[in-house]
């Protein structure tokens, strides 16, 4: 059997195609649910494994399920695959190698909520990807396991990829609702939620491509089984993209509640160069700074532990920072990210993130001196809690964290300049 | 005179198909993919057939091209190279691989090569970080992701895709 839940064409090769897919146990699982699981009891079944969502936010998937009313039709899934967090790169190894199984997890959670249609959302720049997806797809439909009646039962099910063009804030969920309907991607304003008022204005679920992929064999082994991996509040296995200063970048797939010093020092090699490590980002580019001391290393990583140090567990895209890194030429890479991301709408955050973006600008080109560092600080601050959507508010985490824990970084230019002058 | 539709009734059928008959602006982006796989980027007379598909006007179509940044309404290099400059990619020497690949090819950012056929720019995360440096290969009709380049490797593709072309150009010859 396979060592891997998620990635397992990591260990079975050729599982991205049909034949192998299915010889491997795939389908079995919608099979089983179809045709043996109410819908109600399928969602009690994923309540009860404790599956959270793994594009970030970490929210109880069947308690998301459950918020569809069922006296408004027709309802909707939608697969977000619009993976674009700085750091973050599993959704995009799944899709590649191992696609029946989330395109089966789409299946078993559109039968959950009784919905005909589901759409899957991918950033543009997947496009082939989506190409790849729409011929699986068109297997599946030939093959009989997609369409019309499906086991025999009266429930019939489509899915339509849908293709973005180059836009992060896609991947908030109600951004990404607006770009397939096909305006702006810009949040909406909430409530009402996408599972009252969602896609072209009906119920609606949207799912992480990571969180649908783990339904195949929760719904085949049981949610018992589910919560033997991982902790009480976080159960289950998570993906790990590892990156930046690291000797093995990647992906790793662990239970939850694993400690970092595990991933970084044992399974990713440590750092290069002889280096020492100094800061972990741990949600990517929207990450709160973990300083990397003791303490932090031998945190669990999972929902509940994250949140000791300050920062969030997130995607789960950990960019580990060495010592040649200066924190306030870091703050300038994510602040122009999301300058450049941001869609424009709320004014704290498209003014916000611009008058950042030039103040850091001018520090790391040691063109500042130290109010120019209380000036970033405080702006980030006046954003916090005031924007639209969590894009801003993350855009601030990294600059607030950063000047918090290491305010050296930021002394050591504007003392450069001070000597130059 | 509808031109795209004209071209395309097929696909342009299949993509309507895929959303609700009364919702048929949310085929405005798989137009819009379709219309610049078919011409490199997206002319007004596109606009107005996808205004007219879609039933919204040329200005809402308009509006979709300039938010999402990987549409385009004038003519670019025929390649666009994008290489990606974020943090991860940062981290892993991105910038100096830029900076290089500038230097040997000459190119400065955003401006296309003489014979117009690249255009070297810096892209915003494509989810490759661990195979940093990268960078994507945008056409009408494909991007192509190059993972754990140098810069000679990422001449190589260059190379390659300026022989590609003339052969092409040979065989409409």
């Amino acid at each position: 059997m396979s060592q891997y839940l998620l990635l397992r064409h990591r260990d079975t090769p050729g599982l991205e195609k049909l034949d192998v897919y299915r010889k491997n146990g795939g389908f079995e699982a919608l099979r089983k649910a179809v045709t043996g699981i109410t819908p109600a009891d399928l969602i009690q079944l994923v309540k009860d494994s404790g599956l959270r969502g793994r594009g970030g936010a970490g929210f109880p998937t069947g308690l998301k399920w459950s918020f569809c009313p069922t006296n408004i039709w027709p309802h909707y899934v939608v697969a977000n695959a619009d993976e674009s967090e700085p750091g973050t790169f599993k959704d995009r190894e799944i899709m590649e190698g191992n696609p029946f199984q989330f395109l089966e997890g789409l299946m078993i959670a559109s039968y959950a909520v009784q919905a005909n249609h589901a759409y899957i959302y991918l950033r543009g720049e997947f496009w082939r990807i989506a190409r790849a997806l729409d011929e699986k797809i068109a297997e599946l439909e030939q093959a009989g396991l997609l369409g019309d009646k499906l086991f025999g039962t009266d429930y019939s099910l489509r899915l339509h990829t849908h293709l973005g063009a180059g836009a992060y804030i896609c991947g908030e969920e109600s951004a990404l609702l607006e770009s397939i309907e096909g305006k702006l991607g810009q949040p909406r304003l909430r409530p009402p939620f996408p599972a009252v008022v969602g896609l072209f204005a009906k119920p609606t679920v949207i799912n992480n491509v990571e969180t649908l992929t783990n339904l195949p064999p929760i719904v085949e082994h049981g949610s018992a089984w589910h919560r033997e991996f991982g902790t009480e509040k976080s159960p289950g296995v998570k993906i790990f993209s590892l990156s930046g200063c690291i000797n093995r970048p990647g992906n790793y797939e662990l239970p939850l509640g694993t400690p970092y010093r595990e991933l970084i020092f044992k399974l990713g090699g440590g750092i290069p160069g002889g280096r020492q490590i100094k800061a972990i980002m741990s949600a990517g580019a929207s990450s709160a700074l973990i300083k990397a001391d003791d303490r932090a290393l031998d945190t669990p990583m999972d929902y509940e532990s994250v949140p000791t140090l300050g920062a969030q567990l997130g995607s789960a895209s950990i960019i580990v920072i060495d010592d040649s890194v200066n924190i306030a030429w870091l703050t300038r890479k994510t602040v122009h990210f999301f300058e450049h991301e941001s869609c424009g709408k709320c004014t704290p955050c498209r003014e916000g993130t611009y008058w950042m973006g030039h103040i850091v600008d001018r520090i790391v080109a040691s063109q500042a001196d130290e109010n120019d560092v209380d000036l970033l600080y405080a702006v980030a601050r006046q954003m916090q809690n005031r924007c639209l959507c969590a894009l801003g508010e993350f855009s601030t985490e990294a600059v607030v964290s950063g000047i918090d824990k290491f305010r050296p970084d930021y002394l050591e230019l504007v003392q450069t300049m001070k000597e130059a002058a | 005179m509808n031109e795209l539709l004209a071209r395309y009734p097929d696909e342009i059928a299949r993509i309507l198909a895929q959303y609700p008959p009364d919702q048929k602006r949310a085929a405005v982006m798989p137009l819009l993919h379709l219309a610049q796989r078919d011409n490199d980027y997206i002319s007004a007379q596109s606009m107005q057939d996808i205004a007219e598909i879609c039933g919204i006007s040329p200005t809402e179509v308009d509006s979709i091209i300039g938010f999402y940044t990987l549409f385009y309404d004038k003519p670019r290099g025929r390649y666009h190279i994008q290489v990606c400059t974020d943090l991860p990619c940062a981290l892993r020497g991105a910038d100096q691989f830029l900076a290089d690949l500038c230097e040997r090819t000459g190119l400065k950012v955003g401006e296309p090569s003489s014979d117009g056929l690249f255009v070297i720019d810096e892209v915003k995360c494509i989810a490759a970080c661990d195979r940093a440096p990268v960078f994507q290969v945008q056409t009408g009709d494909d991007i192509a992701f190059h993972e754990n380049q140098t810069v000679e490797t990422a001449l190589a593709v260059l190379d390659e895709l300026r022989k590609k072309t003339s052969r092409g150009k040979e065989a409409q010859l």
